[in-house]
């Protein structure tokens, strides 16, 4: 008896595991036979070999570049640079905007706090298709035509096309330039991350420096280019179409409601008597932030921030309702002019799946980093 | 949104049509079996359709379908069950309508769908053409713009899941021009853009262009062609029931062989009784045209009294009883120096 509860107690444990892996290994054997099965009676099979052909149709703005005589793979491809580019976009200015929106919430003060709990319950409660569609009828109906731009500062330029800027281009050899600043940044944000702030600004301080001295010793220049209306558009320069204004405008807007209430609470998790404890030791407002509330608000503030993310690069297959091509938009385009909509379906929902993966890998390292800080 | 509809769409149909499959223990999957069959079990034709394609097909102010692709969906449902009124339309966008007939979701897809080599490969038989068109440009008339080579540097409001987009591309390639395209998922966006401002033409189809040019009474339009290329819109069924294949392209050519024989509404009970044997048969009062197709041997008599003939259908939807009054131009019979054959009910 002795000897056998240990195996017993081991069985007991195993006994449900390997039952149950079973069970569900069974149901996606039976899952794949029967679409397989159903798949072939269709006449249907999966074969990506369309992608190697040739895609045909337009894309009106990708970050990959891309023209109607590349593949299939390159027109999902370049969906794909838009959709992880408008996603990054709207979790960095979402993010941005809800720090001040919480902390406006919370200040106790009536007109910040009022308007920013009124921002919050307007943008979170109206559906993000609806301020999708009024910030693009807005951007095209509100703006005038190329002709008639708006002119706020010389050199920019805004119409219903978009907005158009000066751009500067480097005139000379720029590539030393280039490592030296790429070199730099990394390991400003190396440093930063591990905490040496201090080490962190004198590399700052140094890449500055060593950028200007190659700046003036290779003799370099900068040479405008300053966007000029053509028979019909503005060409030249930086441009922003009303298309991707409109996504991020409307998608940065609804997220900062989310991030705002998840920072709120956050920091509404924390204690009551930390704050104490911190006045207590004679730090200032600032430093206990910085140093007590902050690291073990960011806990907490993790797992639905992560949640939060992934929903924003999900709703970012809204963005074709603008005229945005993402990755969703670019597969359904496909899908239309090949027929191999399962294929495509499979792919998008991998593809996805990976991305949304990739934030909570991301998520998930912070949210080691800090539970150091709170130690 | 409308895109997941799709996704869903397809991602039910095929686990669905596992369990269904997995439970009839055979194959008997819907999609599978002949379409006639179901349709008459439904008791009704399931037809993809458009939303906005005015002329072709959009519900009116009392949410009843019209156009030409909804009378061959009616043409379709007497052929199948002997009444205009069995049928019921599927709104589809463009992305969606290819995905919604390869699962099963509707039965025909008669929606202004172009006919190309790389859908007809794709899983979908096109039937025969009930409509010819082009793709065109249209623009402002105060741009000035007559050819293409005007329309260098223009912005152009396409929209996706149509052929346009390859006939847009495909222009701007072959005259060396650069054309901005602004591409949104349906009509009403498309064309709302263009009305906007955003865009200084719209491209798409020459019958849908003047459709929205009649509605714009108070604005000057111009129609430039893309190319001299033809495009056979044209009904599809899906793979793998050759003969719910041969109903479809009959429906649709019994309206077409009316009006080569000079049958319509009014004269069609009259006819029944011509010594012209071609007219004999055509109406099944000679027998065996429909019984081939496994149909009721008066199908084509039934399609011309309920539906008409391809000039009544036209007229009533495109042409001067429509207020559209497009021309039929490559609509026309053969006879009459048209695209339209008529094939033998022999």
């Amino acid at each position: 008896m002795q000897r056998s509860k240990p195996s017993r107690d081991m069985l007991r444990w195993w006994l449900p595991q390997a039952l149950f892996a079973l069970v569900f290994m069974a149901f996606i054997a039976v899952m794949v036979g029967m679409v397989e099965h159903n798949l072939s009676v269709r006449g249907m099979a999966l074969d990506f070999g369309f992608l190697g052909s040739t895609a045909r149709f337009p894309l009106s703005e990708t970050i990959v570049p891309y023209s109607p005589s590349a593949t299939f793979a390159r027109a999902l491809l370049a969906g794909l640079g838009n959709t992880v580019v408008l996603a990054l976009v709207v979790i960095v200015l979402s993010t941005l905007l809800g720090v001040p929106l919480a902390l406006a919430r919370r200040s106790g003060h009536p007109l910040a706090g009022g308007v920013a709990c009124s921002f919050i319950d307007a943008v979170r409660n109206t559906p993000l298709v609806v301020q999708l569609l009024f910030w693009y009828g807005v951007l095209t109906v509100g703006l005038p035509p190329p002709g008639k731009s708006l002119q706020p500062i010389p050199g920019i330029f805004l119409n219903d096309r978009g907005l158009y800027l000066t751009s500067f281009g480097i005139t000379g050899t720029a590539l030393p330039l280039l490592l030296v600043a790429v070199g730099g940044l990394v390991a400003v944000a190396v440093l930063a991350w591990r905490g040496r702030l201090h080490q962190a600004s004198l590399v700052t301080l140094a890449t500055v420096i060593a950028a200007a001295v190659l700046w003036v010793s290779l003799g370099l220049g900068v040479a405008p280019d300053v966007p000029h209306l053509d028979r019909y558009n503005f060409i030249g320069g930086w441009s922003f179409t009303p298309e991707f204004a409109a996504v991020v405008v409307g998608s940065v807007l609804y997220a900062s409601g989310f991030v705002a209430e998840i920072i709120r609470a956050g920091i509404a998790a924390v204690p009551c008597g930390q704050w104490d404890a911190c006045r207590a030791m004679g730090l200032s407002d600032r430093q206990s932030l910085r140093l007590v509330i902050v690291p073990q608000a960011l806990r907490v503030m993790v797992p639905p921030m992560t949640s939060q993310f992934a929903s924003i690069l999900k709703n970012s297959t809204l963005a074709l309702l603008v005229g945005y091509p993402d990755l969703n938009s670019v597969a359904n385009t496909t899908m239309n002019h090949t027929g191999h909509a399962l294929e495509c379906v499979v792919l998008v929902a991998f593809v996805y799946l990976i991305l949304a993966a990739a934030i909570s890998l991301g998520m998930g390292l912070l949210e080691r980093r800090s539970a150091r800080w709170a130690r | 949104m409308t895109h997941t509809r799709a996704f869903l769409a397809l991602a039910c149909a095929v686990v669905g049509g596992a369990l269904l499959s997995a439970c009839s223990d055979g194959p008997t999957a819907a999609a599978s079996g002949p379409t006639l069959a179901e349709v008459r079990a439904r008791g009704y034709v399931r037809c993809g359709a458009g939303k906005d394609t005015t002329g072709f097909s959009a519900p009116d102010g009392h949410g009843r379908w019209l156009g030409l692709d909804v009378d061959t969906c009616r043409a379709i449902a007497v052929a199948a069950l002997g009444d205009r009124d069995k049928a019921r339309f599927v709104p589809l966008t463009g992305q969606q309508r290819i995905t919604a007939l390869l699962t099963g979701e509707i039965d025909v897809l008669p929606r202004t769908t172009t006919w190309t080599l790389q859908r007809d490969a794709g899983g979908i038989n096109f039937t025969i053409p009930n409509y010819y068109d082009y793709t065109a440009f249209m623009t402002g008339a105060a741009s000035g713009a007559k050819t293409l080579r005007d329309l260098d540097g223009a912005t152009v409001c396409v929209q996706t899941g149509s052929l346009t987009e390859i006939v847009f591309a495909d222009v701007a390639r072959r005259n060396h021009i650069t054309l901005h395209p602004v591409i949104f998922d349906n009509v009403q966006s498309t064309r709302q853009a263009f009305l906007a401002g955003r865009c200084d033409a719209l491209a798409t189809d020459q019958s849908a262009l003047v459709a929205l040019r009649a509605m714009k009474p108070g604005q000057r339009f111009t129609i430039i062609p893309a190319s001299d290329d033809i495009a056979p819109l044209t009904p599809a069924v899906r793979h793998g029931d050759d003969q719910w294949f041969d109903i479809v392209k009959y429906a649709i050519e019994a309206m077409i062989v009316a009006e080569h024989l000079g049958i319509n509404r009014t004269n069609v009970e009259a006819m029944s009784s011509s010594r012209d044997p071609v007219i004999r048969r055509f109406l099944g009062v000679e027998p065996g045209n429909g019984r081939a197709l496994g149909l009721r041997d008066d199908f084509a008599y039934q399609i011309v009294r309920q539906v008409g003939n391809y000039a009544e259908v036209y007229d009533d939807n495109l042409g001067a009883r429509s207020g559209l009054n497009i021309p039929r131009g490559p609509n026309r019979l053969r006879r009459d120096g048209g695209l339209m054959l008529s094939i033998g009910f022999y």
